[in-house]
């Protein structure tokens, strides 16, 4: 039953995308062209009908419809309720038509949000959104329907993966997703806006908070992926350089160097063609994250279905939007106006060009360092692993003066300024960053060539985003995201560089020393659970001071039958204690890993900085 | 002119990723084997972790009446918990345990296997996984139970052993003869 409603939906979606689309050539003839009365309600319908098959979707999986497939394959009714619902879209076909319904309710915001800008604007982003929309209807229909019948119905379901059994994770995907498909709209819009000839201060101004969105999801997507792998993992890192954290920092990226961009078309009308690239970009880029983390041409944990067909569809949808897109661009692109403001070289309209640059230079690392080996080994037949070693070498020299630029930038006017800018009082910031960073290595005894002046750099940032909150110029959500920037990279490095691990194998009773600290493994326990039976052991880690218990588990989960190890994780203001433990074999020893990770959650903490300065900036507009 | 130069590099350089990325698809069909098939290439070559010579897998299935072909790998996950049931396989008397180090360096491999111990009789390296998936290997790990005398597979498991399998294992050895 719920299959057909599903499907049927989707169908009835299929068919409202189809006439719009066509109805936009008979639309473009008319001279008042609006959108209103069919096209409204073809949307809207489509709309709902999306609406409609999701939530078929979750109540197949909270009622455990073993007669739909993709239930069978990805749930059981010994799960929590919460993570049934959030196994509709922790699998390859919930997760596309998770796309679709946010690819249709944002265009949906989108028409109803911009009433008062000019129809042809709307139409043609509507236009372009449809294609999108389109080309996902009939990707999740014909080949990853989510709504597939299964006959004879089977009485259990083969579970979730234990893994991805963990809140962070559960809502992971659905936010990430917001944010790729929040550049969708700045895709058509964009590309709207060229075709209409409209790309302008009023583009720029309307856009801006579509970029805005996208790029908060973005992070906070980003963010919620690092705590999971942080916690559920049991690597004890945050960021690996796997190929499918990569996708999503890519756009990342592109976006921030979008939204820098967008602030000054908006204030100064410069740089039109840029934003119109950067767009694109994005939202290439995010597809492109789409392909490598659902075709199966990457191996990872991210990795759900590897069946062929699918890669090929997406790819050549990918590449149908890519090519229709640089068409439109280069066909256009005289309709641009092009301002030639002469500029100085020391004003802000510099600091934003320099930041993109950056930023354009790290997605540059990023990709290639992504999508190298994959060339490589099709063209080679050679097979290259790509490590952190590679992205730390490229991008660490750079980050200097990165850093540099951005605690001078923010405070340069536009147009001009006076070279003298750069004050006593940035000096004094200048040297107090040298002596504290000085001090600091000293202390810690660490001396490789690029530490010095990263901390310096990091730590005249830090103190200059401080000092910014005392001066009014400038606007607070600017302001909170580059000191939550500046924190975040400082946590990053305290904790690189203080990072301790301790590792050995012990059993029942054992008590090793390691730096200053005792670690006794004093007890074992077995737990029975809803859906696992758990191995919880008692540690406890004695210092000077205090002593901490930690209760790493191992869980063997039913179904699929799974063994996971989880950590614990003992976090305080300045350090967390990360222990893990492993079976060895079964002559009473495990494999113990203990890990001291200095200022983790000033990571978390963040990342929440720098969202929250780009929330702010939206609430402050719109109240 | 300058626009239609940039144009045509810019389609260009689509146009070749687009096919590039084709390829790369169409190569993981490579990656997907017929698991039905219950012969497989027994003369394939490989060279041994710990030594330089290099064996054969006819040669590796002379000794006892099984043999376990494990495919592992160090950064594998679900390898290290199922390691210790692979110890556990090693008491019995008439299986042969071969380890397959699936696309690993060898530093790593060493270092997993004087972590964890060893539970393999032979240890073979597969740095480029050709012979894995000439074996019919999903992923890692990945356990093969072969008849030394016939030749033929038994039993595959994908994905790591756990107590359930350990027993299936157990009982077709016990079985058998």
């Amino acid at each position: 039953m719920l299959n057909q409603i599903g499907n049927y939906s989707l169908y009835i979606a299929l068919l409202s995308s189809i006439l719009i689309i066509i109805q936009y050539p008979i639309l473009l003839n008319k001279n008042n062209i609006n959108v209103s009365g069919r096209i409204f309600s073809l949307l809207s319908i489509q709309s709902l009908m999306i609406i409609v098959s999701f939530i078929a979707l979750i109540i197949a999986f909270i009622i455990s419809d073993f007669s739909n497939e993709t239930v069978y394959n990805n749930s059981h009714t010994s799960k929590p309720l919460f993570y049934k619902i959030s196994g509709t879209w922790g699998n390859h076909e919930g997760s596309l038509l998770l796309w679709l319904l946010v690819l249709s309710i944002f265009l949906f915001i989108f028409i109803i949000t911009s009433k008062n800008l000019s129809s042809k604007y709307r139409i043609l982003t509507l236009f372009f959104q449809q294609i999108i929309i389109l080309g996902f209807l009939l990707f999740i229909l014909f080949t990853s329907n989510p709504f597939m019948n299964l006959y004879p119905i089977p009485n259990e379901g083969t579970g979730l993966n234990p893994i991805l059994q963990d809140p962070a994770l559960a809502i992971h995907p659905p936010i990430l997703y917001l944010g790729y498909v929040g550049t969708s709209i700045i895709f058509s819009s964009s590309l709207a806006a060229l075709v209409s000839g409209s790309v302008n201060k009023t583009w720029a101004k309307h856009i801006k908070n579509w970029v805005l969105v996208s790029w908060i999801f973005l992070s906070i997507g980003i963010l919620l992926g690092s705590i999971w792998a942080y916690y559920e993992l049991g690597w004890g890192g945050f960021w690996f350089w796997d190929p499918v954290e990569n996708v999503s920092l890519m756009p990342w990226f592109c976006l921030t160097a979008l939204f820098h961009t967008i602030l000054i078309l908006e204030k100064r009308e410069i740089f039109h063609s840029w934003a119109v690239i950067l767009s694109i970009t994005t939202f290439s880029l995010s597809m492109s994250g789409t392909f490598l983390v659902r075709s199966g041409i990457l191996n990872s944990i991210h990795t759900f279905a590897n069946d062929p067909s699918r890669g090929v569809f997406i790819l050549c949808f990918l590449f149908i939007l890519i090519s229709l897109s640089i068409f439109i661009y280069f066909f256009y692109q005289n309709k641009i106006k092009n301002n030639f403001i002469k500029t100085y070289i020391v004003s802000k309209e510099t600091a934003v060009l320099v930041n993109n640059l950056f930023m354009m230079f790290f997605l540059s690392v990023v990709l290639i360092g992504t999508v190298y080996p994959i060339f490589l080994e099709v063209i080679n037949n050679e097979k290259i692993s790509v490590g952190p070693p590679f992205y730390h070498k490229l991008i660490v020299p750079f980050m200097i003066p990165f850093l540099i630029f951005m605690a001078i930038g923010p405070n340069l006017n536009w147009l001009k300024d006076k070279i003298n800018k750069i004050n006593l009082q940035q000096l004094l910031f200048f040297i107090l960053s040298i002596i504290v960073s000085y001090i600091f290595l000293k202390k810690v005894g660490i001396s490789y060539l690029f530490s010095l002046p990263l901390f310096i750099a990091s730590f005249f940032l830090f103190f200059i985003t401080i000092k910014d909150f005392s001066v009014k110029k400038t606007n607070l959500s600017q302001k909170i995201s580059h000191f939550g920037f500046s924190l975040f990279i400082l946590s990053v490095l305290i904790n690189g560089v203080l990072a301790k691990e301790y590792s050995s194998n012990m059993k029942i009773g054992d008590e090793r020393k390691f730096l200053n600290k005792t670690i006794k493994f004093e007890s074992l326990q077995i737990n029975q659970s809803k859906n696992y039976q758990s191995l919880e052991a008692n540690f406890k880690i004695t210092d000077k001071n205090n002593s901490i218990n930690l209760k790493p588990e191992i869980r063997v989960y039913d179904q699929p039958q799974t063994i996971t190890s989880e950590a614990d994780i003992e976090t305080t203001l300045y350090s967390d204690n990360f222990l893990v433990f492993n079976i060895l074999k079964n002559d009473g020893f495990y494999n113990v890993r203990y890990q001291i990770k200095p200022f983790m959650v000033w990571i978390w903490i963040s990342i929440i900085l720098i969202s929250f300065g780009g929330i702010l900036s939206i609430v402050k507009k719109n109240g | 002119m300058v626009k239609n130069i940039k144009l045509i590099a810019v389609v260009f350089l689509v146009i070749v990723s687009f096919f590039i990325l084709l390829k790369g698809l169409n190569k993981t069909n490579i990656y997907s084997p017929n698991l039905n098939s219950s012969k497989i290439d027994f003369n394939f070559k490989a060279k041994f972790l710990y030594s330089d010579e290099e064996t054969t897998l006819y040669e590796l299935l002379n000794d006892k009446d099984f043999s376990i072909i494990n495919i592992w790998a160090s950064w594998c996950l679900p390898c290290r918990d199922e390691h210790s049931f692979l110890l556990n396989l090693k008491s019995l008397d008439k299986l042969n345990m071969i380890g397959i180090n699936y696309k690993d360096s060898e530093i790593n491999a060493k270092k997993f296997i004087k972590e964890l111990g060893n539970p393999y009789s032979k240890i073979v390296v597969d740095p480029s996984g050709v012979n894995s998936i000439e074996l019919g290997a999903y992923g890692v790990p990945e356990t093969i139970l072969i008849n030394n005398q016939s030749k033929i597979i038994l039993k595959k498991y994908i994905g790591p052993i756990n107590n359930e399998k350990l027993t299936e294992i157990k009982n077709i050895i016990n079985n058998e003869n």
